[in-house]
């Protein structure tokens, strides 16, 4: 009998134990999760270190101004000039471009799914328009350079081969579905009841649409916009293969123009020797084009929060 | 006062209806002109690449004759790349998952974390391509290798997988949770029992959409620096490497010197297509199949 008692008591002894010890692994795991986390964090510091670090040593040699304010790009002549300035206005031609062709249909394309298109319809397009946003970006840049280019040259025979036009339509077709959707989404939280009420009253669809679900949705269809602005300027393949590498200071659409982006790429391709000031010259166009995008998506964040329609 | 005169409100309204139903069509053609490109994108690209297409194209090697090129060293560069990061963005992306929707308190540690990630899933793809060179390739001195481009792939699609799984894990209805705790389970036992198997279809979803996203990325590699040249097929992570988007790129550039090469980048969209609608397909398979509803 005592035996047993004993080996009672060992056994609630090793028992308590291993609980601790379980107790101990439970402990560990929130600590072990949130380093799992924290690289999420660490790959913030990093961008923004390595962009910040690298960049001083560029403007060691180039002064910020000069950086800003020069419409010369020249980082391989023997008295080389590195002026953002055509980038910048290469970049957001072709932005302004996609915009162009993207704010209109794609809105259009929301209004039609939300408020006209019948059920079944709608099951059929949406998927259809989600397609187009998962296609790869360097497709869209092979179709740019081999078939839209082309076609466009037909219309405008002062085109050059490479441009900044047909990037900047392609572009726009790429980022419609994400105008569509993010806007469409906005005006489904218009309540079915505010627009009824209007069609009760004889008003027509058109009528809900531009007095109650375009205002009620604003603030979410600019946001979607200011989001769609960001993916066009950080885009990257199909402007670099369909608008070349000529860092033109111009506005004329049918030449062309590099982007910030694309100067990146040429950059990098170029073997250009760690240390240099071409090197360099990289970091600095990544951080204003990280600057760029990451304003825009705050900007997006801030007005679909604070401007938000609140309906009771 | 004047009194209502019925023909011209008649007039009025069905001058309004007339326009509504012109509004109407406008806005169908709007959306139908979204898909009539995107139709006309794949009709481009199969009648430009499907003819050289065929098995030697995609078990042939790298060439720069375009009778003889093949794929097969970016198809075995794709896989290898996944290798690398799918595990790793698996792991972390749940695990952040995890920590953020079962462990974090509600604050401003979370709120800032969360933004983070949300701001992160906004930064270009190529500046993570410069992320990546920086670090793995030159601090690191991987080189241009496929461990260096897959952890920069993982860290780029990172925010993605975390999201998706963040959403998984809220379906998990708190009944389950409860129930679990009620019998005594612990909070990683529960976490290991029962909410993971729930929330696992969606988390497998979340991230075969996000390693799609990875296979048809190329901005990162071409900073990364996979050269044009032809390079032997790896055999492991420390090897160089080139996958299909990267390969489309060079072939589409260098087809103003060879006409043929146009062709050779079509039939590799056409693989890569191919490839991205599988994964989709299965993603959606999984969802449906075996995702639950407590309903």
């Amino acid at each position: 009998m005592s035996d047993k008692q004993f080996n009672v008591r060992e056994l609630m002894k090793q028992e308590t134990t291993l609980q601790r010890w379980k107790m101990k692994g439970e402990k560990m795991i929130p600590t072990l999760l949130f380093l799992f986390t924290s690289i999420s964090i660490l790959t913030t510091i990093g961008i923004i270190y390595i962009l910040f670090s690298e960049s001083v040593h560029f403007f060691r040699e180039v002064p910020i101004w000069e950086f800003f304010s020069s419409t010369n790009l020249k980082p391989l002549s023997a008295n080389p000039s590195f002026g953002v300035l055509p980038l910048l206005v290469g970049t957001f031609t072709a932005t302004i471009i996609a915009l162009i062709v993207a704010i209109p249909i794609g809105l259009m394309s929301a209004i039609y799914l939300s408020e006209y298109a019948p059920k079944k319809l709608r099951k059929v397009l949406k998927p259809a328009l989600e397609v187009l946003a998962g296609i790869p970006t360097i497709v869209y840049g092979f179709f740019a350079f081999t078939f839209v280019t082309p076609m466009l040259k037909h219309i405008i025979p002062g085109l050059e081969s490479t441009n900044i036009l047909s990037p900047g339509i392609v572009m726009g077709v790429m980022i419609i579905p994400m105008i569509a959707s993010l806007s469409e989404d906005a005006m489904n939280a218009v309540p079915t009841a505010v627009k009824d009420g209007a069609l009760a009253m004889g008003a027509t669809r058109l009528e809900v649409v531009t007095k109650i679900v375009i205002p009620g949705a604003l603030s979410g269809i600019v946001a979607s916009i200011v989001l769609a602005t960001s993916r066009a300027i950080g885009e990257t393949m199909i402007v670099t293969i369909a608008s070349g590498s000529t860092k033109n200071f111009t506005f004329d659409v049918t030449q062309s123009m590099q982007t910030m982006t694309a100067y990146i790429v040429e950059v990098t391709g170029g073997d250009a020797p760690a240390g240099s000031t071409i090197y360099y010259s990289l970091y600095a166009v990544a951080l204003t084009l990280f600057v760029f995008t990451l304003l825009m998506n705050i900007l997006a964040n801030y007005i679909s929060k604070k401007w938000k329609a609140q309906y009771e | 006062m004047r009194q209502l005169n019925p023909t011209l409100v008649e007039k009025r309204t069905n001058k309004k209806i007339i326009i509504n139903h012109i509004a109407k069509s406008l806005f169908l053609a709007a959306t139908l002109f979204a898909l009539i490109v995107l139709a006309i994108l794949l009709y481009r690209v199969c009648s430009d690449g499907i003819a050289f297409l065929n098995m030697d194209f995609i078990t042939g090697k790298l060439s720069t004759d375009p009778e003889k090129a093949g794929i097969f060293g970016a198809i075995i560069g794709t896989l290898w790349l996944m290798l690398v990061v799918a595990p790793v963005t698996m792991v972390l992306g749940v695990a952040t998952a995890i920590y953020l929707e079962l462990y974090a308190k509600k604050g401003k540690l979370r709120d800032f974390i969360q933004m983070n990630i949300g701001n992160l899933a906004g930064v270009p793809s190529i500046v993570y391509g410069i992320l990546g060179m920086t670090i793995f390739v030159r601090a690191l001195q991987l080189g241009n290798v496929v461990l260096a481009g897959g952890l920069t792939m993982a860290l780029l699609i990172l925010p993605i997988t975390i999201v998706a799984s963040q959403e998984a894990l809220r379906t998990v209805p708190s009944f389950m949770t409860e129930g679990s705790y009620g019998l005594g389970a612990t909070k990683w036992q529960t976490i290991q029992n029962v909410i993971l198997p729930i929330a696992l279809p969606g988390i497998l979803t979340g991230a075969i959409l996000s390693l799609s996203r990875a296979i048809g990325e190329t901005a990162p590699l071409v900073v990364i620096g996979i050269p044009a040249l032809l390079i032997p097929i790896p055999g492991s992570i420390f090897d160089k490497f080139t996958v299909l988007p990267v390969q489309i790129y060079y072939w589409t550039l260098d087809s103003t010197m060879v006409r043929e090469y146009a062709n050779l980048a079509a039939a590799t969209i056409i693989v890569l297509l191919i490839v991205l609608f599988l994964l989709n397909a299965t993603a959606i398979f999984i969802r449906n199949k075996f995702e639950k509803t407590f309903d």
